[in-house]
């Protein structure tokens, strides 16, 4: 697997004792109760707090504990309001501005997320527990839309590979796939014409690069519904549509996963989808992007291969023609 | 109707087709422009929508006049309408030019104020090669375009004089390519959104009910001229 080491950690980013104790010890809980879920079978009292979906860790307040991370980029962020405002969710509408008005109706709990596939052992998880399994870490990314704007967001999170790791795939698996949620109740504004539920996903090794983020937060607090709550996936170095939203299952899996947009127009959006300056996308060059600051006339500033992670990310693609799998 | 109303009505209709872009200045003005999420993704829907709708308007005249004679009066105003449909559309156009492009207009602006009116002409040739591209490859461009071009050549020769100079038949066949461009207009629109994405449909209906009551008012006309020959 390939597994490429980030920039040194700096002393300041080490997590605190005290935090280790509180997580692994939620780590424990976590490990339980998902076994306890994933057998189906004896319910330890215990855990019947972690397992009851009414449980609301988060309901009475908005904002994360969080933890410095080392993966920070320094450009301007893009305001909050902006970033929380201009959503491509086309759950909630084809509009960009529709889900921040629409996403309202999802109820983000009771969550469960099912784990299944190539896996030792398929597993029905609580969000919330996923959520306590590692502490938050706070991570400045650069987001870069497929079309040609982009942004800089702190989300909030820690890497999906750790999670995948707990998953504990088969050997066989070489992809990880990502369903959002499909509950036409509560996405009244459900366009027609497009195969929901959204399906996204991401090669194994891709996944489990540290870069890929598991997603419950941004600016400090829970992610708003038109963001993706109540988990989701932020893998920056490549198109936003990759990151799949409002997650309900993880599939493991050793072909290459059906994706929405990809069986919508492959011609215009690739199963990788790397953020490629080189490949134009077939309506517009992805050269250049629009930075969304809070300038009314924001600049337009050369893209970067993979968005700027080359040096982390660019190794697991050694000898593919990302001309042609773009 | 008398001169004195219809120069009243053409104020307000100059009112009514001016609003938007008073309306687009007015959130630049009060700094709302800078708040909504991407300006320049705003402000390109904004006067392509408006073009295409001015566009259409104009379009309604004539069908509209023909349901009775007395709305024969409202020719009057379609060539002003024609106009700013044509003003929409070149401010969509100056708006990719000018700021999708990311044409850099601070240090244009600063080099033109400094004197240096080149400034500006440097900062295009930046942006052209990215332009020239586009228009080379991408179809949503070229027809986007095409329909600005017939719009400009109309415009051109609006002026009374010029139809004159013209002669009436070879005016009304140029001025015929009017649904030339709308229906560029809406294919430009159809082109650059995503498979799936069914904004487009509303103004799509609107030129399609459009061309019918064309077609259908040609058809009765054929019908009336047998007719008549035949009594």
């Amino acid at each position: 697997m390939l597994f490429r080491k980030g920039p040194d950690i700096r002393s300041s980013e080490i997590t605190p004792e005290g935090a280790f104790q509180k997580h692994s010890q939620d780590r424990r809980q976590f490990l339980a109760s998902a076994a306890v879920l994933g057998a189906g079978a004896l319910a330890a009292t215990r855990f019947v707090g972690m397992l009851n979906p009414a449980t609301k860790v988060f309901a009475d307040t908005q904002k994360l504990q969080t933890i410095p991370s080392q993966y920070n980029v320094t450009e301007t962020q893009t305001p909050e309001a902006k970033a929380t405002a201009y959503n491509n969710y086309y759950e909630f509408g084809t509009d960009k501005s529709a889900p921040a008005r629409n996403a309202h109706t999802l109820q983000t709990r009771p969550w469960t997320v099912q784990v299944d596939g190539m896996v030792a052992k398929p597993l029905t998880l609580d969000v919330d527990s996923i959520m306590k399994y590692r502490p938050i870490e706070s991570r400045v990314y650069r987001h870069r839309c497929v079309e040609a704007w982009s942004m800089v967001i702190p989300w909030d999170g820690y890497s999906l590979a750790e999670f995948i790791k707990f998953c504990n795939p088969l050997p066989s698996a070489k992809y990880v796939q990502f369903i959002t949620d499909l509950n036409k109740k509560q996405m009244p504004d459900l366009p027609f014409g497009f195969s929901f539920p959204y399906s996204e996903g991401l090669r194994l090794d891709e996944a489990m690069n540290p870069l890929a983020l598991l997603t419950f937060g941004c600016y400090g607090n829970v992610l708003p519904n038109q963001n993706g709550a109540p988990i989701r996936v932020v893998s920056p170095w490549k198109y936003g549509f990759k990151n799949g939203k409002a997650i309900v299952k993880f599939h493991f899996t050793d072909k290459q996963p059906h994706t929405l947009w990809n069986d919508m127009a492959p011609d215009e959006y690739g199963f990788y989808a790397n953020v490629n300056p080189t490949v134009d996308h077939p309506r517009w060059s992805q050269a250049h992007e629009r930075r969304i600051d809070s300038s009314p006339f924001p600049k337009t500033i050369p893209t970067l291969p993979f968005n700027g992670y080359a040096d982390q990310v660019a190794g697991i693609y050694n000898g593919m023609n990302l001309k042609r799998f773009f | 109707m008398s001169k004195r109303v219809i120069i009243l009505l053409k104020a307000f209709v100059h009112l009514l087709c001016l609003a938007p872009f008073v309306w687009l200045l007015h959130l630049y003005q009060n700094g709302s422009l800078g708040l909504l999420p991407d300006p320049v993704n705003f402000i390109t829907h904004f006067t392509g929508d408006w073009a295409l709708w001015t566009l259409l308007a104009c379009l309604t005249i004539t069908p509209v006049r023909r349901l009775h004679t007395s709305l024969g009066f409202l020719i009057r105003f379609r060539r002003m309408v024609g106009l700013y449909a044509f003003f929409y559309a070149t401010l969509h156009l100056l708006t990719y030019v000018l700021l999708f492009s990311g044409y850099d207009i601070p240090t244009a602006l600063a080099g033109v104020q400094s004197g240096h009116l080149s400034e500006a002409w440097t900062q295009f040739k930046l942006v052209w090669p990215r332009m020239w591209d586009d228009i080379r490859k991408r179809r949503f461009i070229q027809v986007g375009f095409a329909a600005w071009v017939i719009l400009l050549l109309l415009a051109a020769t609006s002026p009374s004089a010029i139809m004159r100079a013209m002669g009436g038949k070879n005016w009304q066949r140029l001025h015929w390519s009017v649904y030339l461009a709308a229906w560029l207009g809406v294919t430009h629109f159809w082109w650059m959104v995503k498979p799936g994405v069914m904004s487009p449909l509303r103004v799509t209906i609107v030129l399609d009910v459009l061309l019918l009551a064309r077609m259908g008012y040609w058809v009765m006309k054929k019908i009336k001229a047998r007719r008549n020959l035949a009594a």
